[in-house]
């Protein structure tokens, strides 16, 4: 595969991509990214995910170099790139808007970058209809921009990123603006032109599934702050804080708030023992809605007020106390509206809390 | 049926409208075309007469002013090169302009931009006598540059330049630079391109204003070598037909340029991204 990166005259022991300290204030005051720090391996895979306006796209435009930084150091390959003009951080960047030429066609939209590198005529030919191919764009070179539809001019932004043969690949949310179906579709073609040619690629996104699916690594990003940083896995069986636990994973997890004396917590009149000798006064006790486990001699019961039918599963929608929660099973089991049902909750699979500021217990 | 009504309507609409402005002109192309005698004597005329090559030739090659200095084709070479002189002045000067105060980080470039939309308030009319001042000092008096200099800036071009120039997407700009391109590249390769039918409308309106300019003229040139098309018109003492085929070739200019650039113009009015 020609445009494999090959990585030689790595150092080793050293992340490829690093953030060190970053904090970024706008002349206005707001701090968009506060003191974040982050280290990337070559050819890994990272997604940036978060609320809107948490500072992720502020972190990958200053790896870009298109937000001067307020604060801290950003070293790709071994060299600090602060001040280094983004031509020369050797970065490509996908947008959201895809931000293509209009008045170029496809071809010169992707030779564009290298005929400012002075590369000869011949080589971006071949290098513009190497990658033309490899996304199957090869028919469109010709055509400007306005002639294409939504997910041929997502091609072509990825087009022209790849054919730089760039260190780092950065996407800026660039699938918000398909449809679900497109979506996925380039959310599986993304994953993997990014396995077959194993270049550093970071990855912005506002929704849980693409970061999920996407990321080899996740990072979790609130207020300007990065609550946790892990692979998917970890990220979605061990929340390291109650925001990461509520962001992550469809449906959001219940979190009930509860008093906890001597291991045993305190929801309502129910009662979970945690086996453990906790004390915590405002505690938040986590549980997936598919981790309730429904029985026909569970220990709780409650009342369905509304279920939800989703195909394969369905969605029930109950009240402890004056707390809603929801729990996910499969619709094969007949449960209606008005309908009381038993179960349990396990205390593996919880997850716990302090309300006070937030971490995990 | 009631499409059809209202279709029809529309088009007698436009075509009277084509008919009052299209007939003065005809009635005095036909007249350029009969001799002098024959109109004084007949009146104007509606049919072709026979003297066209006879009329025209004598207008473009008659050596006409006061000291009879110049030819009626000299005074179009004049007007010609003046105009386009204003109009590709005015285009380069406003796109810069406008270039300057989007993209650089200006200190007070809303300021500045005003103070520049302020000059239309300062015509060239107002200003004629410092203006010419200047030029005399310069030693700009009857020169091509004295009479394309001072009106070659324009105000309302730079606005219309500023407010597209606004309307283009930052991503575009963020895109390039991590292309590789600089600020002047991306004037050539970006904002140009992108701006072609504005350019062409800029151009045409500034050509046809430069193209119509009296006082100015009047003013900074002594020399009849240097006389335009429109203060010949005033000075045109010849005989009704002369005068007639003066002014109908007066009108080719203009229209040989808006024909030439009518596509791009049409669609940069009518621009609205």
């Amino acid at each position: 595969m020609v445009y494999q990166r090959i990585n030689s005259n790595r150092k080793i022991n050293m992340s490829f991509l690093e953030l060190q300290n970053i904090t970024k204030i706008y002349p206005n005051g707001t701090k968009a990214v506060n003191e974040t720090s982050l280290n990337i391996d070559n050819g890994e895979f990272v997604v940036f995910v978060g609320p809107s306006g948490c500072g992720k796209s502020t972190l990958l435009r200053m790896i870009a170099g298109l937000e001067d930084i307020t604060n801290g150091e950003i070293s790709l390959d071994g060299n600090v790139i602060n001040n280094i003009d983004p031509s020369e951080r050797d970065v490509a960047m996908v947008f959201q808007n895809y931000a293509l030429y209009p008045h170029m066609s496809v071809f010169n939209n992707m030779a564009y970058g290298l005929k400012n590198r002075g590369i000869s005529k011949e080589e971006i030919n071949n290098k513009v209809n190497d990658v033309a191919k490899l996304l199957e764009i090869d028919q469109l070179l010709t055509r400007k921009p306005s002639m294409l539809s939504g997910g041929q001019r997502q091609r072509v932004a990825m087009g022209r990123a790849i054919v730089r043969n760039p260190k780092i690949f950065l996407f800026d949310e660039p699938l918000s603006n398909l449809d679900a179906k497109l979506r996925n579709q380039m959310r599986l073609e993304i994953k993997r032109l990014q396995r077959q040619m194993g270049v550093t690629s970071i990855f912005v996104t506002h929704d849980q599934t693409e970061a999920m699916t996407l990321g080899d690594r996740i990072v979790v990003i609130n207020n300007g702050i990065v609550e946790q940083v892990g692979t998917p896995k970890e990220i979605y069986s061990k929340p390291n804080t109650k925001f990461v636990a509520e962001f992550i994973g469809s449906p959001q997890m219940n979190l009930f708030n509860c008093k906890i004396e001597n291991g045993i917590a305190h929801i309502a009149d129910m009662r979970i023992n945690l086996n453990n000798s906790a004390n915590i006064d405002d505690a938040s006790l986590g549980i997936r809605p598919d981790d309730i486990l429904i029985s026909d001699n569970g220990q709780h019961t409650c009342v369905a007020n509304l279920v939800e039918y989703l195909g394969s599963d369905m969605i029930i929608y109950s009240k402890i106390g004056d707390q809603e929660f929801s729990c996910k099973l499969s619709s094969k089991i007949n449960l209606n509206a008005g309908d009381t049902f038993k179960f349990d909750i396990s205390n593996t699979l919880v997850h716990l809390f302090d309300n006070t500021n937030g971490s995990r217990v | 049926m009631i499409k059809y009504i209202s279709s029809t309507i529309n088009h007698l609409i436009l075509s009277i409208g084509l008919i009052v402005m299209v007939i003065p002109i005809w009635i005095i192309f036909a007249s350029s075309t009969h001799s002098s005698l024959f109109i004084n004597t007949n009146g104007l005329q509606f049919f072709l007469g026979d003297n066209f090559i006879d009329n025209y030739s004598r207008v473009l090659f008659k050596q006409s002013g006061f000291f009879n200095e110049i030819t009626a084709l000299k005074m179009f070479l004049n007007s010609f090169v003046m105009a386009t002189g204003i109009a590709t002045l005015s285009v380069i000067t406003s796109l810069m302009a406008a270039y300057g105060l989007v993209y650089f980080k200006v200190k007070y470039a809303t300021f500045i931009f005003w103070l520049i939309f302020i000059t239309l308030l300062v015509p060239l009319e107002l200003r004629i006598m410092p203006s010419y001042i200047v030029m005399s000092k310069l030693n700009l008096v009857n020169t091509f540059a004295g009479l394309i200099l001072p009106i070659s800036a324009s105000a309302i071009a730079t606005f219309f330049f500023r407010q597209f120039y606004k309307s283009i997407p930052d991503e575009l700009l963020e895109a390039a630079k991590l292309d590789g391109t600089n600020s002047w590249r991306f004037f050539i390769d970006f904002l140009m391109p992108l701006s072609k039918t504005m350019i062409a409308a800029v151009f045409i309106f500034m050509f046809v204003f430069g193209y119509n300019q009296y006082l100015w003229p009047l003013i900074m040139t002594t020399s009849e070598q240097y006389w335009t098309v429109v203060m010949g018109l005033k000075t045109m003492y010849g005989s009704i037909s002369d005068r007639f085929a003066f002014v109908i070739m007066s009108m080719i200019p203009p229209v040989i340029i808006i024909i030439f650039l009518q596509k791009l113009f049409i669609q940069g009015i009518f621009q609205n991204k």
